[in-house]
Parts: C-alpha cells; structure tokens; sequence
C-alpha cells in the first residue's frame, strides 16, 4: 500500500547546479528503487534562510512529491542525515485534503507559467502607483 | 437640572464591534499549508509568535492546523523562531 509524501530539503548553497542535480537525482533514485514513484518536483533555487543553519544563511531548497510504502520514510531521512550536503529536511505524510490542495498548487502554478506575460505588468502598474502616496505623507508630517 | 433628558456634550460613541470569523471556514480552505509563509505571517506577531485565536478569530479546528504549518514552517527556516520587527 503506497502513501502519499511530500519531503522538503535545503542543500548548502556551496553546491555548484550539477551538483545539485546530481544530489536530487541520489534522492529521486532512491525513491524510484525502493518501489515508490515521483509525482511532482519543484525546485525552489537559493533562498535566504530564515534564520541560520550551520552558519549558512541561504540554501538551495527541493520539493518532492512522492507515493511510497510508509518504510520507506525512515531510510530516506537516514539518507538525509547521513548526507554533509544537506542541512535541513522535512518529510510530511499528505492526507486527502492536502493532496486536494497540492493538485490545486500545481495547476496554478503550471498556469503561471504558461502566461508569464501579464503578471509583469500587473506589479509594473502596483509600482508606479505606491510613490504617488508616498509622496503625499511626508508633507503632511512636515506641516506638524 | 430641569431637564432630566441625560445629555452629553459629546455624542456618545457607539462602537459596533466587527464579529470575527474563521477565515478558513468562510473561503472553504481545508488544508493549511506551511510552504507559504507570506500566508502565515497573517498569524503571528512581529516577533513571530503564533497570535491567539481570540485576536484573529480562528476556529480551534484551524488554529491547531496553523499552528502545525508554522511549526513546520519554522524549522524549514521559511519563517524565523524568534525576531524582531518582523512584517
């Protein structure tokens, strides 16, 4: 009986993009191996971490999606931890109504990037408004 | 005091207090997701901390729910354990 996955790691940011690939490909290898198989990847690309991590203050973040046997879990996250290239990970088990929610994420998303035309303009436009009402506060403060 | 009609130099203000709601319930969202930060930053504080739910008007069923995604949102350090000024 396979079940419904979603793990989350964040890479150090030293790793070059083969690298990278290369440490997705271990992961996704593994998964396929051991009988489960991918649903859905998503590369996040280098973000700043919240807070640091072994003194890194950005990672490259990964999503996988993935159905496998609930045994499974425990020798992807002893993967993990044996592994120096990643600092942090999160495995979730997802339940119907977040797999409802990641099928409705995925869609928007790949909608997205379908048009990738008209978001611009729209943040283009949000631009241009915002000073106008900047410009109005500070006289108003200086009248004070 | 002829008048015994209570009259006051200033009307009296009425504050009609805005009836909270579950905002989950009211959109019809069933999963809290805790890749979205910017979503749950409506949840906390400035310095992070998971506001209650008698200020944002959560119902207990999402509340738990918001707290498990921010909870898990913090240790992806998508969202800061402690900090300041923060929004």
């Amino acid at each position: 009986m396979l079940k419904q996955y979603e793990t989350v790691f964040i890479a150090t940011p030293v790793l070059s993009d083969a690298q990278m690939k290369e440490a997705v490909k271990k992961y996704t290898d593994l998964i396929t191996a051991n009988g489960g198989e991918i649903v859905y990847e998503e590369d996040w690309g280098l973000k700043q971490l919240a807070y640091p991590i072994q003194h890194k203050t950005s990672g490259f973040y990964y999503l996988i999606e993935f159905k496998a046997a609930p045994e499974f879990v425990n020798t992807l996250e002893v993967q993990y931890k044996r592994d120096e290239r990643i600092i942090r990970f999160l495995t979730v088990a997802l339940d119907k109504d977040a797999i409802a929610y990641a099928e409705h994420r995925r869609e928007v998303r790949s909608a997205k990037k379908n048009a990738p035309v008209e978001e611009p303009k729209e943040e283009a436009k949000e631009e241009i408004e915002l000073p106008e009402e900047y410009d109005v506060e500070p006289i108003e403060t200086k009248e004070d | 005091m002829a008048n015994e009609e209570v009259r006051y130099l200033n009307p009296p203000t009425v504050d009609v207090r805005k009836k909270k709601y579950c905002r989950f319930k009211k959109a019809g969202i069933k999963y809290v997701d805790y890749k979205d930060p910017e979503f749950l930053k409506k949840f906390l504080n400035e310095q992070g901390k998971i506001l209650p739910r008698r200020i944002t008007g959560t119902s207990l069923k999402f509340q738990r729910k918001v707290a498990v995604a921010v909870k898990r949102a913090r240790s992806l350090a998508l969202l800061p354990y402690v900090t300041d000024l923060l929004k």
